[in-house]
């Protein structure tokens, strides 16, 4: 089956007076038709980035300077500015962080809701009007009818983000990209927009890929999970995999760096020592080998591809089979689970 | 007032005296527009009660965290107990000293002293244009603590180090380092006036998972070797489970729940706590269903009588809308609702 | 989006680098290397300031020495006209004085008065301004109510009114001692609104922010917090008013002069100058009138396109 989106070698690049930084280099993914995929990382890793790649709105200079993105099969990222606002809005549904940025304050929600809605659909205004009530009801918001009259700013902050999924939703997109679109909201309030996010879109059958810093959102939403770090692919695969076995040893560290409500709260949270590197200065070889406990001289040299681990891919010459790393640094790795060493019978699925 | 509602927790009658108590406490907002405008355009006074009523107190190495989502009031109690806003009514007490009571200079000053803040966005707590060796020194000089500048220096250094920087970085600015290393160099400011009592405001929810780990860890560590009391205000109840040995939890305003922080995540009482608890998305939780949450926090300008968490609770009763619920004590803790009165 | 600003490059200076280095690193310097027709201002400036500066030593004559004038070297055209003298480039004036040399001398006058009106509306202004913006209520209220109500005057005007209150009680003798004073004072209280005004905005966002409630925390003095915190983050906007006040100054000090309430002839402005000339402008002798002008017009335009550069590199939104 063709895949919803497709993004191939994808690299964007910020020209600066200190030379070019690559803000995305080399990263591949697929999302499948109806599929929920995350996609974390640390502030500056390239989230954002990449989703605004996507749907073509790099902020300049930032530009695409390698890679193909496909959606549904077409290319799309190097459409006229015309088609892509068309894809825009039609194909590809945006939900961002502040739901004000995404609403007029100045036009009735019902306004904005049908103007959508005739953008891209030949309806009679009632008709629009109509789907605009509908689409309302769908996303929880009570009292529909009479909230299509009220201004933005006459909702709470939840009800906005209700609104601002409706918008992404008006015209039946296959692909829906949230970035972070519960973060500005209260934890009661997240676990709603959530549960609504991952109903509706399933509900439509769209595909959705969900931006945010917070693992704890990725593990409950998504199907699978794909972790940047540094502007590269760390690991990508089925969201139960990558939280339970992670296979990259940043991976691993940041899994273990996350409080949970389980387990013991009086051991020491596990950390890793260091920061992310700034774009300007990655270090050569594997991005992560300053701050891996693992790493040895290939690492330092050369930059790994993804290859497969268990049920993940993992950038990690740990798994390189063809290659595998010294047998010292193997062993260590498969004390805490990771490696090529780790039989697949291990592995769950 | 109502005498249960004066003391959340008996004092326990083995423990010594605590280092931080907190009475009655009340900070109502005035929101109003100036007088000239209220009189052209009518409109009567509007205010926002932001804290009601809350008492607490934290044991000497305890700490303490209070969890609540926005409009809670939990940062207001930050600033009220480090002596940064002036509570409307009721008193805190550090050391036995009444921070906002105290008369003598001298005495305030000693006080202010023991009393440090972390902050919560790294990047607005160091004023851009000074070196991080002057933010660090500055309350050592402001509390005149060592009057030799070279001794001031090589103290300087050393708490870099405690922190886990490098003594060098003194001679560096702030926007040299990334968002961990700037809550470090924060953290050494807090301690160079050598604080007893340290209020914790959101210190790590503006930095990335893998950094705040690195920064729980060092306040922990930091508290075993100093012996410090922290009072740690947080909206993420998983960090708070990591640090805190004991939970206040607020809902607009008012302390719902007080809880040792094991009782409190084992059995929470009040239903706003566990609705939180249930709330939380937790790495743990992948591919679980979890239980719909209805409603969202009421504007604090205006919130509803009675319990403020009725229009939102499963268990609601009539008296709920409109009687207060005291604190209702049961052993080390304390919960604010009406399920939990006798009979 | 969050991410295309997080990964803007973010000053590295990770070594502590010498202060070539890092004055080659900033970002400023990159702007102003950037935009040649600020490069071409900030010479001009510099060489208007410095011949300004040394004008005893690079004027032809010295026009303020009554024995080296000449009534016979009256109205001579520049030199490079038929009639010109090779002695005097851009000709001289009905004393015989060195049109060149007037204006050398007469650009000291017109900058230091610039100068000092400047820095003496910055005091006043940035003093007022921190004070309302910390301070607020009562204080901020009466100080920000004044400022009003002193928009609601033309600067000129409020300048003209001061200028006479001073002649009046000084007199017509005395007021040749203090008019120096009186420029500065006058132009000066006309523009310290603008630095109140925005000093006041900036600190009302400096003062919530948490740096300046750690200071707070350990018990300084609110004054103290004004200036040791707040001051060193608010004086950017200050140094781009203060360049555009400059030129504005000049100019003012020039309309004043030129109104005859400025500098007395005997020591002329370039402003005093323009006026001088004026009279002769319809008898033939242009150039009286004509190359002070123009001077002014270069100042003036120089030192305001380094204040509006100046202004777009302090501005973290246009970079």
């Amino acid at each position: 089956m063709t895949p919803t989106l497709s993004v191939r070698n994808l690299r964007v690049e910020i020209p600066t007076r200190r030379g070019v930084l690559r803000a995305i280099d080399d990263l591949s993914f697929d999302i499948a038709p109806g599929e929920v995929l995350g996609m974390v990382g640390e502030s500056g890793a390239g989230k954002s980035i990449t989703g605004s790649a996507i749907i073509g709105l790099l902020e300049p200079p930032g530009r695409v300077a390698g890679g193909e993105i496909r959606l549904a099969g077409e290319r799309i990222d190097h459409l006229p500015p015309e088609r892509m606002r068309h894809v825009r809005g039609k194909r590809i549904g945006m939900i961002f962080q502040d739901p004000l940025t995404s609403l007029n304050p100045l036009y009735r929600i019902g306004e904005q809701l049908t103007e959508t809605i005739l953008t891209h659909e030949q309806l009679s205004g009632r008709a629009a009007r109509d789907k605009a009530q509908r689409l309302l009801e769908e996303v929880g918001i009570p009292a529909a009818a009479e909230r299509l009259s009220a201004y933005p700013h006459q909702f709470s902050g939840g009800m906005r983000q209700r609104v601002v999924i409706a918008l992404a939703l008006a015209a039946d997109p296959q692909l829906v990209i949230a970035d972070e679109p519960t973060t500005a909201l209260d934890v009661s309030v997240q676990a709603q927009i959530i549960a609504l996010l991952k109903r509706i879109c399933a509900d439509r059958g769209a595909s959705v890929m969900l931006i945010t810093h917070d693992m704890g959102v990725i593990a409950e939403t998504a199907d699978r999970v794909c972790v940047l770090y540094a502007g590269r692919l760390a690991e990508i695969g089925p969201v139960r995999d990558v939280v339970k076995h992670p296979q990259h040893p940043y991976t691993r560290g940041l899994m273990a760096a996350i409080p949970s409500l389980a387990g013991d709260p009086d051991e020491k949270l596990a950390q890793i020592p260091g920061s992310m590197p700034r774009l300007g200065a990655i270090p050569p070889g594997c991005a992560f080998n300053p701050r891996c406990d693992f790493a040895f001289d290939r690492c330092r040299a050369e930059r790994p591809d993804a290859y497969p681990a268990g049920a993940t891919q993992a950038a990690c010459f740990l798994h390189d089979a063809k290659n595998p790393p010294p047998p010292e640094i193997a062993g260590r790795a498969s004390e805490v689970g990771l490696g090529v060493t780790r039989a697949p019978a291990e592995v769950p699925q | 007032m109502n005498p249960a509602e004066t003391s959340l927790v008996s004092p326990g009658p083995a423990t010594d005296a605590p280092l931080v108590e907190v009475k009655g406490l009340r900070r109502v907002f005035d929101l109003s527009k100036p007088l000239l405008n209220r009189l052209i355009e009518g409109g009567g006074r509007v205010t926002l009660t932001a804290v009601d009523s809350v008492d607490f107190s934290i044991r000497r190495g305890e700490t303490y965290a209070l969890v609540g989502e926005s409009g809670s009031g939990k940062s207001t109690i930050a600033k009220m107990a480090v002596g940064l806003l002036p509570p409307s009514a009721g008193s805190i007490t550090i050391e036995g000293i009444d921070v906002w009571g105290e008369k003598s200079a001298d005495v305030q000053r000693r006080m202010r002293r023991r009393i440090q803040m972390i902050f919560q966005d790294p990047f607005a707590s160091l004023n851009p244009r000074w070196r991080v060796g002057s933010i660090v020194e500055e309350p050592i000089k402001a509390f005149a603590m060592i009057p030799d500048a070279k001794d001031r220096a090589a103290r300087v250094g050393e708490l870099l180090s405690l922190v886990g920087l490098d003594p060098r970085d003194g001679s560096k600015f702030p926007h040299e380092f990334s968002g961990g290393q700037r809550q470090r160099i924060a953290i050494a400011r807090a301690l160079a006036s050598e604080p007893h009592f340290i209020v914790c405001d959101e210190p790590t929810s503006a930095l990335d998972v893998s950094v705040q780990a690195q920064v729980l860890n060092l306040l922990r560590e930091l508290q075993e070797r100093l012996g410090l009391t922290y009072l740690f205000i947080s909206h993420n109840l998983a960090v708070v489970r990591h640090v805190a040995t004991r939970v206040g939890v607020l809902y607009l305003g008012r302390l719902v729940e007080e809880a040792p922080a094991r009782e409190l995540f084992a059995d929470p009482k009040h239903p706003y706590t566990r609705m939180l608890l249930d709330a939380v998305p937790d790495i743990e939780m992948a591919g679980k269903e979890r239980l719909a949450i209805a409603g969202e926090i009421p504007n604090p300008v205006n919130p509803p009588p009675g319990c403020h968490f009725h229009p939102r609770c499963p268990f609601v009763m009539p008296h709920c809308k409109t009687v207060v619920p005291p604190v209702l004590a049961r052993g080390d803790a304390g919960v604010r609702c009406h399920l939990f009165a006798e009979g | 989006m969050s991410d295309a600003t997080e990964a803007a490059p973010v000053e590295t200076a990770a070594r502590a680098p010498g202060l070539v280095a890092r004055l080659r690193d900033n970002d400023i310097w990159f702007s102003f290397t950037r935009s040649p027709i600020t490069v071409i201002s900030a010479v001009v400036t510099l060489l208007l300031l410095l011949s300004a500066l040394f004008a005893p030593l690079i004027a032809p004559h010295d026009p303020f020495d009554p024995a080296t004038l000449s009534i016979m070297d009256s109205f001579f055209p520049p030199a490079w006209t038929g009639e010109g003298d090779p002695r005097f480039l851009l000709g001289t004036d009905d004393q015989g004085r060195d049109i060149l040399s007037t204006i050398l001398y007469g650009m000291r006058i017109s900058l230091a008065v610039g100068f000092a009106s400047v820095l003496f509306a910055m005091v006043v202004g940035v003093t007022l301004g921190l004070l309302a913006g910390y301070l607020g209520g009562v204080v901020d209220s009466v100080i920000m109510r004044i400022a009003d109500v002193q928009l609601t005057f033309p600067a000129i005007l409020i300048a003209l009114l001061i200028d006479g209150v001073a002649r009046g009680v000084a007199g017509p003798n005395s007021y040749q001692d203090i008019v120096f004073g009186v420029l500065v004072l006058s132009i000066g209280l006309s523009f310290w609104v603008q630095y109140a005004r925005t000093v006041r905005g900036s600190v009302l966002v400096e003062k919530n922010k948490e740096y300046v409630l750690a200071a707070r925390l350990i018990g300084l003095r609110p004054w103290t917090i004004m200036v040791k915190h707040v001051l060193p983050n608010v004086l950017g906007p200050v140094l781009v008013i203060a360049t555009i006040n400059l030129a504005l100054a000049i100019i003012t000090e020039a309309t004043l002069s030129f109104l005859g309430v400025g500098v007395p002839p005997t020591q002329p402005s370039l402003g005093t100058l323009i006026r001088i000339g004026n009279d002769f402008l319809f008898s033939g002798e242009w150039w009286i009138t004509i190359f002070p002008g123009i001077t002014l017009a270069i100042l003036a335009l120089s030192v305001n396109l380094l204040g509006d550069w100046l202004r777009d590199a302090l501005n973290p939104k246009l970079r």
